[in-house]
């Protein structure tokens, strides 16, 4: 295991638009994360939107990375994936089985062209059941899956020495990771 | 058969159909039809997008303070341009004025995300349509070195550096993947560079990708983060305290004196490496003049970037403003958003539905109702469609015209409205540019002015932070450390109804943002995005608009390797993210926009 920080600098990147409904699972999932979590100062907790090559450069200041994200392994819907390194397609070929992959994809193997690609990549991906509802919830299939999701990536970063304990004290509403009436719970309450 | 439209492009649909889709690299998605003729000509074109169904679905009774955050998330690459038009809108709408600070503030933030854009989109999208990668691999380090050296004192030109360079490279694609470059039709014909310049061309790719880590901490310093920066209605949210040392968020002179190398390295990067690249590779496409559309006849740019807080007059837009038709430049029109007969929306060929459809709509008064029919003479079916019908609906993108003109948006249109104004910081460095390349003005209205309008652009913005940056310092130092207006903050101070409009130049062209206020809550709210405008189809009239026009009468070397249209759509640099696509296993789009 690492001992050092200076050398294991972690990278946590929630991906999609919380606009199409299950397409937001990534952001919402790594807003959780961090509504629940302390992290040590080697994590790096990141909404990176629908910013594709914008990303590139939070990746090369990474040694490890993990991304939550909307996948279509033609899973049933809800279903949870974790697939690490080089099962992680960095580049585009036949298969595309994240939903920013023709985006991500592209960063990772921008890092990799840059030879500054983390050197170990974790992708916790959820089926989607709905990406067509514009301004829509997440369904509650793959709501159910952002717990799970969290436990996993917990799991992956105490393995990588990157040990995470749940907040004292509840994270301030000024401190969230998305804010003005954008956060999960006012978004999806819809006003009438 | 071909036919005339009013705007005055010949359509001849007679020829063999090429159909392109998706459209790569680009944000989003698009399609294009072409037909061609016997000699590969194209005579008749059609584009069609996806695009959001309106965010008014969305915003309808939410706090009109928390717009932006929402329209942030519309498109991951025009975040902050759509923040700033949003919170514009509002203060417009309420009668809220900001200080003077927050004005140099917001136009740093959109001049680091001009810049940005630009180079992301030059080298990364478009760069790739005028250099063959995969020739770089055949350069000679050395010459390569000599002619980096010819036209830029950017000091990475060593023989060396290119030799390693060019190493990588052969390691990266010997793997099999070209991960960024897939995708391109490597060793085609279209392609004119010698390996040389595609070598120094690719080098200057991955320096770009490095570049706009430094970039972005602009917005990172005056947003308090990034992505996703932080916007407020009244003025800015970072207080400025220039003696602190360490207060959280605030602006003191350290952080004034990061922006300041920043702004020091972008001018370099634009004026070294940005320019020079744009005009080495353009004087290889000198005969590759096509792709003009609407540029030489209909464009329109709502300016931006004031000189004086709250004066969104023509004076004080340092980008200009104003509406250019049927060519000629010698008159340039004001533009007036509120107006309900200057912008309207028509929708008679795209997936919506009005009430009555010969009529556009001002969009204050907009609507976006689906309605996803596809023409009689379509081909395959609404899942699987195998050929658009350009006679009936074809497209999810509205048809937004200015008193009924098709405009082209974008860096071309603003620097042929400062061009037709005659200013000298638009028109020397056009008119330089040209010269360079022993070129004629008319040579402007093509792919390759559009591509060097937006280096052009670049340039300029970069000095333009320079100005506003001093401007900034010289502020406080006066003793004015205000950066927002709270006066107007609650909302019982506002009144029963208000409508507003905010606007910018994005990057790839103007956009505005319409919103109507009832009882402090949103009732409506309309954006008209620059792919809008340029992506738009045809009009009841049957104009065509500027992708479709740009199209015309281009010569394909080779029609199963569409590298002229791509060429020509991208230098628009279309965004179209605002939308969603499944992707199934074997890469086929899977899901098709449902109606609701």
């Amino acid at each position: 295991m690492p001992t050092s920080s200076q050398d294991n600098r972690i990278l946590v990147l929630g991906i999609g638009n919380i606009l199409w409904a299950d397409e937001g699972f990534g952001v919402r999932t790594v807003e959780e994360f961090h509504r629940r979590y302390d992290v040590p100062d080697n994590v790096t907790i990141l909404d990176g939107g629908t910013q594709g090559l914008y990303l590139v450069n939070y990746l090369e200041e990474a040694d490890r990375l993990i991304v939550f994200d909307a996948i279509d392994y033609g899973l049933a819907p809800g279903q949870l994936k974790l697939v690490r390194d080089d099962e992680v397609p960095r580049f585009t070929g036949a298969k595309k089985m994240s939903l920013h992959q023709t985006g991500f994809q592209e960063v990772i193997s921008a890092a990799d062209l840059l030879g500054r690609c983390p050197k170990h990549l974790v992708l916790i991906g959820c089926q989607p059941l709905d990406l067509e509802d514009w301004g829509g919830p997440l369904t509650a299939p793959v709501r159910g899956q952002i717990a799970p999701a969290i436990d996993l990536a917990c799991q992956i970063l105490a393995e990588w020495g990157g040990e995470v304990r749940p907040r004292r004290e509840p994270l301030p509403a000024s401190e969230r990771l998305l804010g003005n009436d954008i956060d999960h719970l006012n978004y999806e309450m819809r006003p009438a | 058969m071909g036919i005339q439209t009013p705007n005055g492009f010949n359509l001849d649909n007679s020829g063999k159909r090429i159909v392109v889709d998706p459209v790569t690299r680009i944000e989003g998605h698009m399609r294009v039809e072409v037909n061609v003729d016997a000699d590969n000509v194209i005579r008749n074109a059609v584009s069609t997008g996806t695009m959001w169904r309106g965010i008014e679905v969305i915003l309808k009774n939410r706090d009109p303070r928390d717009a932006w955050a929402f329209t942030e998330r519309i498109c991951g690459v025009c975040t902050g341009t759509h923040a700033l038009t949003s919170v514009r809108a509002v203060e417009n709408a309420l009668g809220i004025t900001i200080p003077e600070n927050a004005n140099s503030i917001r136009n740093l933030m959109q001049l680091a995300l001009q810049v940005h854009d630009h180079v992301v989109h030059f080298y990364h999208l478009h760069a790739l349509d005028w250099v063959d990668v995969v020739s770089a691999l055949s350069a000679d380090p050395r010459a390569t070195s000599t002619l980096a050296q010819s036209i830029s004192s950017w000091p990475l030109s060593s023989p060396g550096y290119f030799k390693d360079l060019q190493t990588r490279l052969k390691k990266f694609v010997e793997s099999g993947q070209l991960g960024p470059f897939k995708n391109g039709y490597w060793g085609s014909k279209a392609y004119k560079l010698p390996p040389e310049a595609n070598l120094m061309a690719v080098a200057h790719y991955l320096e770009a990708l490095d570049f706009q880590k430094e970039i972005v901490k602009i917005h990172t310093v005056f947003g308090g983060k990034n992505p996703h920066p932080n916007w407020l209605v009244g003025g800015v949210p970072c207080p400025i305290n220039v003696d602190g040392t360490g207060a959280v968020g605030a602006i003191n002179m350290e952080r004034l004196n990061l922006i300041s190398s920043i702004i020091d390295q972008l001018i370099q990067f634009n004026e070294q490496v940005y320019l020079p690249d744009v005009a080495a590779i353009g004087s290889f496409y000198k005969d590759w003049l096509y792709g003009g559309g609407l540029s030489g006849q209909s464009v329109l740019s709502y300016g931006d970037v004031p000189e004086h807080a709250n004066d969104y007059s023509d004076k004080s837009l340092k980008l200009p403003r104003g509406a250019i038709i049927n060519g000629n430049l010698s008159e340039v029109f004001p533009v007036d958003h509120a107006n309900p007969n200057e912008i309207q929306e028509f929708v008679v060929h795209s997936w919506y539905k009005y009430p009555d459809e010969t009529k556009g709509l001002h969009p204050w008064d907009g609507i976006t109702e689906p309605n996803y029919v596809l023409g009689a003479n379509a081909k395959g079916t609404k899942t699987a469609i195998e050929q658009l019908d350009e006679g009936g609906k074809y497209s999810w993108i509205k048809a937004p015209r200015w008193k009924g003109h098709a405009m082209e948006v974008g860096p071309l249109a603003r620097w042929v409205v400062g061009y037709a104004q005659n200013k000298a910081e638009f028109k020397d460095p056009v008119d330089k540019f040209l010269k360079d390349l022993n070129l004629p003005t008319s040579a402007l209205f093509s792919t390759l002015g559009r591509t060097a309008a937006r280096a052009l652009e670049s340039v300029w913005a970069g000095r333009q932070m320079r100005y506003f940056q001093d401007k900034l310092i010289a502020n406080i130092k006066a003793g004015d450390s205000s950066t927002a207006n709270v006066d107007k903050w609650k909302p019982e101070s506002w009144p029963k109804e208000a409508k507003g409009v905010g606007f910018t130049e994005a990057p790839r062209g103007a956009l505005a943002h319409w919103i109507k206020i009832k009882d402090t809550k949103i009732d409506n709210y309309q954006c008209v995005v620059p792919t809008t405008w340029n992506g738009s189809p045809r009009d009841p009239k049957g104009n065509i608009g500027a992708f479709e026009a740009s199209l015309l009468n281009t010569p394909m070397v080779n029609p199963e390797q569409p590298l002229e249209i791509l060429r020509t759509i991208h230098s628009f640099d279309p965004c179209l993210a605002c939308s969603t696509h499944v992707m199934s296993p074997d890469g086929q789009e899977l899901a098709k926009i449902k109606v609701r």
